[in-house]
């Protein structure tokens, strides 16, 4: 979803970035995207080169760092993996499940030059 | 990070400081070694002095050989120094093959001055800024404010218009419609006598919390009034975009499918009510209401659920008790304000007469 608007985001802050540091170019750029966050990274990787270009990270590597989705799951009383937002608890099948892991979605760090 | 190899990427913070790296070498050998950089700092006075230095790293390889280097650096002062540094391996076991020592090797000073940069910040952290600037805005001044999001069809701006017809005369009212093209449904809010503002999103699919911010300004929002802002008729973006909004009302019309709670779980899952509209249409229809709720509620139990018709008015009576409600708690935050605004030029008046 949006995918565009968030590789937006992250050229800004990547950009913002860069500038305070007085860099010519950045190299790579590494997300942290959470299973759970409702983000495809292959289109972000299409929105990413699209809103890259020309500016100073033109041509960057995007790296993207899967973090597993977890959720608190109410029955059980403890800690599960999922896969799905709102999915069914692997144990006991109960979709009472509060996802607590792998919702976000961030820019962790930028190389320059 | 290291430079050269790429290792040890997230443990570098900018400001320097000491950082841990591990080599892998062509033999299959690994060594880390600490380093302890001090020397990121600029020196405005023009000694003309060199001071060299000497330090030493400990590496211990897979094949439990250790060895120890040490390396020597000169700075001048009045300059500003890369630190480049130049290691001598010597190993303690003979017969090693030891690719690092050749003129490629790791640590060539000047050869790539990239370096990592953390951000760590959350992709919507912008626009999450805006959202909670709104938010203090609303709240200071007593605004309640709402963000309909739906579908498109479900009956958002018709539900809007007998709102505002209902409501307008108890409270003044301003409306935001986001639609990607048209002012079609800003004129048919402005016909109530309400002002609209129409925000057209071009390619954008969703309202954000820069374009809120712009159309509050433009339409200065009374004190303790009701806000509206009608998203784009979209299941999907809007969810993820916070306006600075007091709740997200999701509207789902019994002419679409009991499973859309499902489908699309987002929207749902960030909304505190849910508006069950065109409910006047139930009897020509296969919808199961009851199963549209129990679908909502799996994705979001704290759900409030209202059956609506625009139409026929049905159930437009706990809609607007609520919203009265949410205005009253809004007005409430206002008053603490204004009352923490009191206390503070209290405050400020009894320190002038103490001068």
């Amino acid at each position: 979803m949006h995918e565009m608007s968030l590789a937006e985001g992250i050229i800004q802050l990547v950009e913002d970035t860069a500038r305070r540091e007085q860099a010519q170019r950045v190299k790579l750029v590494v997300l942290e995207i959470g299973k759970l966050s409702s983000v495809a990274p292959d289109a972000l990787r299409f929105c990413f080169d699209v809103v890259s270009k020309n500016g100073v990270a033109d041509g960057a590597v995007l790296e993207i760092v899967d973090i597993p989705g977890s959720g608190w799951c109410l029955p059980c009383g403890q800690t599960v993996a999922i896969s799905e937002l709102y999915g069914a608890c692997p144990q006991c099948g109960s979709h009472q499940v509060q996802p607590t892991g792998g919702t976000d979605m961030r820019v962790k760090e930028i190389e320059i030059e | 990070m290291c430079t050269v190899c790429g290792c040890g990427a997230g443990e570098t913070k900018i400001e320097g400081g000491a950082h841990e790296h591990s080599h892998g070498h062509a033999d299959g050998t690994v060594h880390s070694h600490g380093h302890g950089h001090d020397h990121e700092h600029e020196h405005d006075h023009h000694h003309d002095h060199a001071h060299p230095h000497e330090h030493e790293h400990p590496h211990t390889h897979a094949d439990g050989t250790t060895h120890t280097h040490g390396h020597e650096h000169e700075h001048g002062h009045g300059e500003v120094h890369e630190h480049p540094h130049e290691h001598e391996h010597v190993h303690a076991v003979g017969g090693d093959l030891d690719y690092g020592s050749g003129p490629a090797r790791a640590h060539v000073p000047g050869l790539s001055q990239s370096r990592m940069v953390q951000i760590e910040q959350d992709i919507l952290s912008k626009n999450n800024a805006y959202a909670s600037a709104n938010r203090q805005y609303f709240d200071e001044r007593g605004i309640f404010a709402l963000n309909l999001v739906s579908s498109p069809g479900s009956g958002k701006t018709t539900l809007l218009c007998k709102t505002i017809e209902l409501l307008k005369n108890e409270v003044a009212i301003n409306v935001v419609e986001g639609d990607q093209q048209t002012a079609n449904d800003a004129e048919r809010i402005r016909a109530t006598g309400v002002p609209a503002l129409q925000i057209n999103t071009g390619k954008g699919c969703h309202l954000d919390g820069h374009m809120v911010g712009h159309a509050m300004q433009r339409l200065q929002p009374a004190d303790n009034s009701l806000f509206l802002i009608e998203n784009v008729g979209n299941l999907v973006c809007p969810a993820a975009f916070d306006l600075g909004e007091q709740h997200k009302v999701a509207i789902l019309s019994v002419t679409e499918g009991e499973d859309k709670p499902l489908k699309y779980p987002d929207m749902f899952a960030a909304s505190d009510v849910m508006l069950l509209n065109k409910c006047d249409l139930l009897p020509y229809l296969q919808f199961d209401a009851d199963l549209a709720e129990a679908n909502a509620r799996r994705v979001n139990p704290r759900l409030k659920i209202i059956r609506v018709s625009a139409t026929s008015g049905e159930g437009l009576g706990e809609w607007l008790d609520w919203i009265r409600n949410g205005l009253q708690a809004q007005a409430g935050k206002r008053e603490v304000t204004v009352d923490q605004l009191k206390a503070k030029i209290a405050e400020l008046e009894r320190q002038l007469a103490a001068r």
